[in-house]
């Protein structure tokens, strides 16, 4: 039971929440970009919000379900069509043997996320199934999907479809991407930005440049400089932070990021903002807001509330559907 | 709070002396603490390599290890810092009033108040073989020749004392090793390869480091380790581990290939 990969996409990999517990010895987490998403197309399939999902970029792959299967998707809208018919992002769908999935344009969004029910079978290595391509570990044999690849559903799912069924109820994610600016949690070397820069950072727009990807953004704006320069040693980094390079532009570190790095830390994106971070394309602008970190928690926290919110209301619907789940 | 009680056991059992320790650490040197990010917070030693701060670096490390507090999701020691990656919407449920990060900063406080109680497991200590043939060593001259040194005389120095395994990052498996004497240090490269082979040794400042991939890098290579460094599938897939000591020793190219086919 599974999906054919028919034609492979630019970069389709399984991703997990993420590998922790290792970036002692340099191994970064290299879980799913943006990770609502992730967490959305489980709680739709009623899987553990952490199951292994497909993250795709655009152009999307082609995929033949081998098997019934309970699907879903969302993040990226790439006007996904199952059998040629149209269907939606945020909707859990039976889809029968034989279905192929297809993405057709680039609508909005940068990654698009494919959860089944039962979640998709992937290698492990040090506690996680995400993808780790440098080591060649993790996910389906430590690589993006190629052509012809075979990804198994983890677990079998025991109903019989006969046709393609969308179930009746929508996920509404609006509410967990904030929208407008990106919310920036003040680095320690912020304070020494001079006052044009600290002016720059929050009033002028940082543009996605196409040298961008899963480790790292880098990010095209009026020039930055600390006020005195100050060399730093390599010191732990994050998902989300900003940090200024000696040509004065930025980089944003994403999800494959280093687990150190020593250029200075101008900031960082609150964790509420990373979804969205993550759905941005190259040539997309950045603008940030500085926020302190009680907002930041808050803001978290009532995202992280959210999303229980909808893992609780989909389970009660599910189960009235799949009775012997 | 609860807090401070359940770290007094823990370090009644951590003193027990048992544990096969060594050296002691001293009162903790200045600090301050910072977060980076809404779920991660860096304690800061100031920005400097010495042998102490990474001593009690590694001794809050191993305190933190031992201490495992849930929610605590990954522990990265550096030079002169140490950094904590948590996952806040779990701390918030013993959080009290305050913020996540307000908990977390006391948290660190109060572990770093016990650090005169604690001791450093000893450092295991490795012996790396090395060749510094020029095939495989291709910055090598020119810094012999910029330095007036004779390549015997380098590679002497190079070899002369142990270094500390100061931090593991950039690429998985990759050791920041110091202190470098002086005779030898040089800067990094002007301008970074875009491809530098699996095992090179390389020198940055006062760092030295070997590469455990192919990689870009932007160090100057000196001569390169026929040994595998990094085995993802073990479970403990890094050879080096940060406090670890490391003693370079000189091979000829024949026990280089010799090395490396029996290793591959």
């Amino acid at each position: 039971m599974g999906v054919r990969v028919l034609k492979s996409g630019m970069a389709d990999s399984l991703r997990d929440a993420g590998r922790f517990g290792f970036q002692h010895l340099g191994i970064p987490p290299g879980g799913a970009m943006d990770s609502v998403a992730m967490q959305v197309v489980n709680i739709l399939v009623g899987n553990p919000i952490g199951a292994v999902v497909m993250e795709m970029h655009y152009p999307a792959p082609q995929l033949e379900f081998n098997s019934p299967a309970l699907m879903a998707l969302s993040g990226a809208d790439f006007q996904a069509t199952l059998d040629g018919v149209e269907i939606a992002l945020n909707q859990p769908m039976l889809v029968p043997t034989g279905s192929v999935l297809k993405f057709n344009k680039p609508v909005s969004g940068a990654r698009c996320y494919l959860s089944v029910k039962g979640g998709f079978e992937a290698d492990e290595w040090l506690g996680s199934r995400t993808t780790n391509n440098f080591a060649v570990r993790g996910g389906y044999q430590g690589r993006n999907l190629q052509k012809a690849d075979w990804v198994a559903f983890a677990k079998p799912f025991s109903y019989e479809v006969e046709e393609p069924a969308v179930m009746p109820w929508t996920a509404n994610v609006r509410e967990l991407y904030p929208q407008g600016p990106c919310y920036l949690i003040p680095g320690a070397e912020y304070e020494l930005l001079d006052a044009a820069s600290k002016q720059c950072l929050t009033h002028e727009p940082f543009q996605i440049a196409t040298n961008s990807n899963r480790m790292g953004y880098r990010l095209q704006s009026a020039p930055m400089h600390l006020g005195e320069y100050k060399e730093c040693l390599s010191s732990g980094v994050g998902f989300g932070t900003l940090q200024l390079l000696p040509d004065a532009q930025t980089i944003l570190l994403m999800a494959d990021h280093q687990t150190t790095a020593g250029y200075p830390r101008l900031g960082h994106v609150a964790s509420v903002s990373l979804p969205s971070l993550a759905q941005l394309n190259a040539g997309d602008n950045i603008r940030f807001q500085l926020i302190n970190m009680n907002t930041a928690e808050s803001l978290y926290a009532a995202q992280e509330k959210h999303l229980r919110q909808l893992k609780n209301a989909c389970n009660f619907r599910l189960q009235e559907y799949l009775s012997n789940d | 709070m609860g807090l401070k009680k359940n770290v007094e056991s823990k370090i009644a059992a951590f003193s027990s002396d048992n544990l096969g320790l060594t050296c002691s650490v001293e009162k903790p040197f200045p600090y301050r603490i910072y977060p980076i990010g809404d779920q991660a917070i860096t304690l800061d030693f100031g920005n400097l390599i010495k042998d102490e701060i990474n001593a009690q670096v590694m001794a809050l490390f191993y305190w933190l290890k031992e201490e495992n507090l849930h929610g605590i999701k990954d522990i990265i020691p550096a030079y002169s810092t140490i950094s904590l990656v948590y996952d806040a919407p779990m701390i918030r449920k013993w959080a009290g009033n305050g913020s996540v990060y307000q908990y977390m900063e006391q948290y660190l406080t109060n572990a770093l108040q016990q650090l005169d109680l604690l001791a450093l497991p000893s450092s295991r200590e490795l012996r790396i073989p090395v060749c510094y043939h020029q095939s495989l060593a291709p910055d090598l001259m020119e810094l012999c020749q910029e330095k007036q040194m004779d390549l015997d005389e380098f590679v002497s120095i190079h070899t002369a004392i142990p270094y500390r395994v100061y931090m593991i990052g950039f690429l998985p498996g990759f050791a920041y090793m110091g202190s470098l004497d002086e005779r030898i240090m040089a800067p990094r490269k002007q301008t970074p390869r875009t491809h530098v082979a699996a095992g090179s040794v390389g020198i940055a400042g006062v760092q030295t480091g070997i590469y455990p991939f192919a990689s870009p890098g932007g160090w100057q290579l000196i001569g390169q380790t026929p040994m595998t460094l990094f085995r993802a599938n073990d479970d403990q897939p890094s050879l080096f581990q940060p406090g670890d000591l490391v003693q370079f020793e000189s091979i000829s190219i024949d026990q280089f290939y010799q090395l490396k086919n029996k290793a591959s």
